[in-house]
């Protein structure tokens, strides 16, 4: 058996097979991850396009007119290319950048390692998830360029403005097309992402692992694998229906006698709100898509670098899954203001609120896991204490959207963009920087350099504090949210200075990203060797080789003894005891 | 001080289930297929609500046909996986019916687009095209998947037919609940 | 590092809560009735979310700074403590659940307040980009509209149909509403062709228009004077500038006005 299995395993040969279409889960991750460097470098750009707007709507941008004629016709930018900028950033950070790096990059490249597996269940299909995907974001990226402009409908795309057709604004005609087909072929590959997580989780763990000792990140992986295979399916579901309606001349989502330009629509009897049902049903599994693989992530690095135990285990095991399975009956919270009944809205305003409990239980086991601990500063540790205090911040701010009474007055501010941008944008990042930062030694074998990476930690985590507190005050005074400029409303007046102030932070952070960049492509060639362990943690993929090799663990078959994050248990000779070690009494007080 | 014995967690490590992982993938591959008929399937629910006067066509004649079709080839496909010595034959008559299927499917949209019913003609119109061509490209992977197993060499041949049974029934099954849906729910 | 850290975290809480606290930027001045509540429930929860904030971030910050790395020895060897987690488990329901029955409270109160006897209807038809505003005039009926009618460079932009004699006295403008003070006003937001949601901000009114739907709302206005309506549902290009104007005057005045825009037959 375990012949067969080394036997299987054989490396690929040649750089086409190797790293293009290679099976290896560690190439299909860091392929994953690559992908999502690249599509946040296109998120980033396009919001400084964004910011440029909201901040000098009027001023005109010689340069930039002749590099975007269009976008620039007559001096500034014109609303409908800032719209298309804002539909764009959304999309690509969301399905691209935040379902893509925490879930299929570092999910791929460590949960066989960590569960003691030689590679997934499915290698072939895995390698037709990343290139599906990849097909998805040219897709995109085409929309873009697209005759009359990318989309400007906004990542929800609510139909019918999402199903009318050009007649209803630039961008809506072709760019809204090939975006509906982005997120289709999209939705395939996370389907296939996920059930191939799902099965390698259940079936290929080593002997000992058993479930209770899987790391916290690897039961974050599974439960976001599961809520994508529920969740993905919705919004397929939704995007042909909308395709339908707008290339096959269907009325699902678009009713009777509606009236674009003095042009009296075909249509008859379908309903706007149904694309918001489908809409969200997806949609707000997805932002727990993003944010509980970092959560597992977060738990991860807390141990390690405060030298203890997780925090009640169970607790965290127990909190994930309802945090996973409530995301998906609290869909309507984005609806108060839809004309949906308002006896809906009191029972989602309800399930709603209840999915602060267990993200109130997470919060505290992290507290007590720092408690008592012998907390080591790296970069990491520090990004992975940025993501409480921003999980904080921004969960806190949930508790007002919540109500549908408070969301009369919140719905659609920037109150709600400041929301979601620090607890699923910032957040999220934050625990994709922790998580390179910790597991880059593995990845390719040597250090990244810590004094550069402190550096990136202290501008990003002031930067995006600067960025965002401010949405809070902006959304206060009810701020409409999706605005090209605020400056045509006098009930706004005097809050201009502080778009002003949110673009210049969002500069400096976005220009500090370039440190992160740096030393992550230099420390891969020049960064010093990386030993096995350089963090003396406990998981699995601590016990190899820095980086692993093809088959992850060679001839020998791991087998799992403890739980793990046994940090500092006492009387041992080390202060942390890999998953691995042979079993044996030790004294402990009780 | 007490002297506690290390793992934590359970004193003999468990070997993981031993499930065949192939089937595994399948039950989570059903799961996510039928997440997007129940979506499907709710917005044709509200699609009949919010239609002030919802007219259903009428079932294409060739539906019945087909139906026992795609039952026969659920039969053909559980005695290949019963058959020791030929399922070859039976995966291939398996096959046929199946290709069989699909061809019925498309017969039956000539029918309707002769008949004046188009996709977008209304919303009754619109589901069926919908719903039957969803089903349709599944059904055609299926078979492609068939053909590949029935071509695999025979130990590793016997466990994928199984497995392919599993999917194939799922598809005769799914079937039926949208006759049902379509023309049995009014 | 650990020092700097504390400090940021405590730092960074502090501010946040002194910018809300002096009320830096806030909610423009109320003038509805039913905005009392809203905004009460507002301050309230932001109070309470505002604690946890500071009481959270104050933590992270003294445990970062108590237990960094120093010296010789361990950490603590510390996996569980099962009445700590039920009581902040029980706490953090109760809390919760707390909010959500005085919020849903809130709502149910909106959403089924008494719209009182003579409440003046007005009909509000979004589109791209601009309030088709009409009141049914003397009749208290709107007119028959058919879509099929509408043409906005004859100015008929909600498709009135001339043959129906309920609509003769209807009274239609376009980004301008006006109402009288301290009477009930019912709304009926419909829209043309996508979803809007009509926003006044000094009312601490939003509703979404959607198309298809007639959905209604209502709100008692308290002070004199003109407020901006703004849509508050990305409708497309010229969303940011799709502004219309409340005026809120005597009953006297309010039936001034409308007596004036009457047709003159």
């Amino acid at each position: 058996m375990a012949e067969q299995a080394v036997a299987h395993h054989q490396p690929a040969q040649g750089f086409i097979r190797k790293y293009v279409f290679s099976t290896d889960h560690k190439v299909i991750g860091v392929q994953y991850y690559m992908l999502a460097l690249f599509a946040v470098a296109v998120g980033m750009g396009l919001s400084v396009l964004m910011r440029i707007r909201l901040a000098w709507p009027e001023a005109k941008w010689p340069l930039m007119q002749e590099w975007f004629p269009t976008a620039f016709a007559g001096g500034p930018m014109t609303p409908e290319f800032y719209l298309s900028m804002m539909t764009m950033h959304g999309t690509i950070m969301i399905f691209f950048v935040l379902t893509t790096a925490p879930l299929s990059g570092f999910g791929n490249y460590f949960l066989p390692i960590q569960i003691g597996a030689r590679d997934m269940a499915f290698p072939i299909l895995n390698m037709l998830s990343f290139w599906v995907t990849f097909v998805a974001l040219l897709v995109m990226i085409a929309a873009l360029f697209a005759t009359g402009g990318a989309p400007i409908s906004g990542w929800t795309a609510y139909a019918p403005l999402s199903a009318m057709g050009e007649v209803a604004g630039p961008g809506l005609g072709q760019g809204q097309t090939l975006w509906i087909i982005s997120i289709a072929i999209f939705c395939v590959a996370s389907l296939l992402t996920s059930l191939n997580f799902l099965t390698t989780t259940l079936n290929l763990r080593a002997r000992g692992m058993s479930l209770m000792r899987m790391p916290l990140t690897v039961w974050a992986w599974f439960t976001t694998a599961m809520v994508a295979l529920l969740a993905f399916p919705v919004l397929l579901a939704g995007g042909i229906l909308l395709l339908l309606d707008r290339v096959g001349g269907t009325s699902f989502f678009i009713p009777g006698g509606l009236v674009v330009s003095d042009q009296l629509l075909p249509h008859s009897g379908g309903s706007p709100l149904l694309w918001q049902h489908l809409f969200w049903f997806f949609g707000h599994p997805e932002v727990y898509i993003a944010i509980i693989p970092a959560m597992g992530i977060t738990s991860h690095i807390l141990c390690t670098f405060a030298r203890k135990p997780i925090f009640a285990y169970k607790a965290m095991v127990a909190a994930i899954f309802a945090i996973g399975f409530i995301s998906f009956i609290v869909w309507g919270h984005h609806m108060f203001m839809s004309g949906m009944s308002p006896f809906s809205s009191m029972m989602f305003s309800i399930t709603t609120l209840a999915v602060g409990v267990p993200s109130a239980i997470k919060t505290f086991n992290w507290l007590a896991t720092l408690w008592g601990g012998r907390i080591r500063f790296t970069t990491s540790m520090l990004f992975a204490l940025g993501f409480v205090s921003l999980f904080v911040s921004g969960g806190v701010t949930g508790m007002l959207l919540a109500q549908p009474a408070v969301d009369r007055w919140l719905h659609d501010t920037y109150f709600v963009v400041a929301h979601f941008h620090i607890i699923m944008g910032v957040a999220a990042v934050f625990a994709i920087f922790a998580g390179t930062y910790y597991w880059f030694p593995k990845m390719f074998g040597r250090m990244m350099d810590e004094r550069q990476g402190k550096i990136h930690f202290w501008l990003t985590l002031v930067g995006v504090y600067a960025i965002f507190m401010p949405m809070h005050y902006l959304g206060a005074a009810g701020t409409p949210r999706r605005y090209a400029q605020l400056t045509e409303f006098r009930f706004l007046e005097g809050m201009q200075p502080l778009q002003v102030f949110i673009s210049l932070a969002a500069f400096v952070t976005i220009t500090a990203q370039v440190i992160f960049i740096f030393n992550l492509f230099w420390s891969m060639r020049r960064g010093k060797k990386a030993v096995e362990n350089p963090w003396e943690s406990t998981s699995l993929e601590w016990t190899v080789p820095s980086p692993p090799p093809h088959d992850n663990f060679g001839a020998a078959e791991p087998v799992v003894a403890y739980g793990p994050y046994e940090y500092s248990v006492p009387d041992a000779e080390k202060d942390y005891i890999l998953q691995t070690e042979p079993a044996r009494e030790v004294r402990t007080t009780t | 001080m007490t002297t506690t014995t290390f793992p934590r967690i359970g004193t003999e490590p468990p070997p993981p289930a031993p499930r065949e992982t192939a089937r595994l993938g399948l039950g989570f591959a059903l799961l996510g297929i039928s997440m997007l008929f129940i979506a499907l399937t709710s917005a044709y629910i509200v699609r009949q609500g919010t239609e002030a006067a919802w007219t259903a066509i009428a079932m294409p004649d060739i539906l019945p046909a087909n139906t026992s079709l795609i039952l026969a080839g659920s039969v053909a496909i559980e005695l290949a996986r019963r058959s020791r010595r030929a399922p070859g034959r039976w995966l291939a008559l398996t096959l046929a019916l199946g290709a069989a299927f699909l061809m019925g499917q498309y017969a039956a949209w000539r029918e309707l687009s002769r008949a004046g019913m188009y996709l977008a003609t209304n919303p009754h119109s619109s589901f069926f095209y919908l719903l039957t061509a969803v089903h349709g490209v599944h059904l055609a992977g299926g078979l492609a998947v068939l053909a590949w197993v029935r071509a695999s060499a025979p130990p590793k041949r016997e466990r994928r037919i199984g497995t392919a049974a599993i999917y194939w029934h799922y598809m005769g099954g799914l079937w039926i609940y949208l006759l049902i849906l379509l023309f049995g729910w009014r | 590092m650990a020092a700097m850290l504390a400090l940021f975290f405590w730092m960074m809480a502090a501010v946040t809560v002194v910018l809300f606290l002096g009320r830096v930027w806030w909610l423009p001045e109320l003038a509805s009735v039913h905005g009392a509540e809203i905004d009460r429930q507002f301050v309230l929860t932001l109070a309470i979310s505002g604690l946890v904030f500071l009481l959270a971030q104050l933590g992270l910050g003294y445990l970062i700074w108590r237990y960094r790395a120093r010296g010789e020895g361990r950490a603590v060897y510390w996996h569980e403590s099962p009445k700590l987690e039920f009581t902040w488990t029980l706490a953090t329901a109760v809390l919760f659940i707390g909010v959500g029955v005085q919020g849903n409270r809130v709502w149910a109160n909106l959403v089924s307040a008494d719209q009182g006897q003579g409440a003046v209807t007005i009909e509000v038809t979004a589109q791209q980009f601009a309030w088709n505003v009409r009141y049914p005039g003397k009749d208290g009926k709107f007119g028959r509209t058919d879509p099929s009618r509408i043409n906005d460079s004859l100015a008929n932009y909600l498709g009135v149909d001339p043959n129906d004699p309920a609509g003769q006295d209807d009274i239609v403008t376009q980004n301008l509403v006006a109402v009288p003070v301290n009477q009930p006003v019912q709304l009926i937001l419909r829209t043309k062709d996508v979803t809007h949601s009509f926003y006044v901000p000094h009312l601490r009114v939003k509703q979404d228009a959607v198309p298809g739907m007639a959905i209604r709302n209502h709100f008692t206005a308290t002070k004199e004077g003109e407020y901006e309506i703004a849509c508050a549902e990305l409708c497309g290009m010229q969303h940011y500038m799709m502004r219309g104007r409340l005026l809120v005057m005597p009953r006297q005045e309010f039936d001034k006005w409308l007596a004036q825009r009457a047709a003159p037959e």
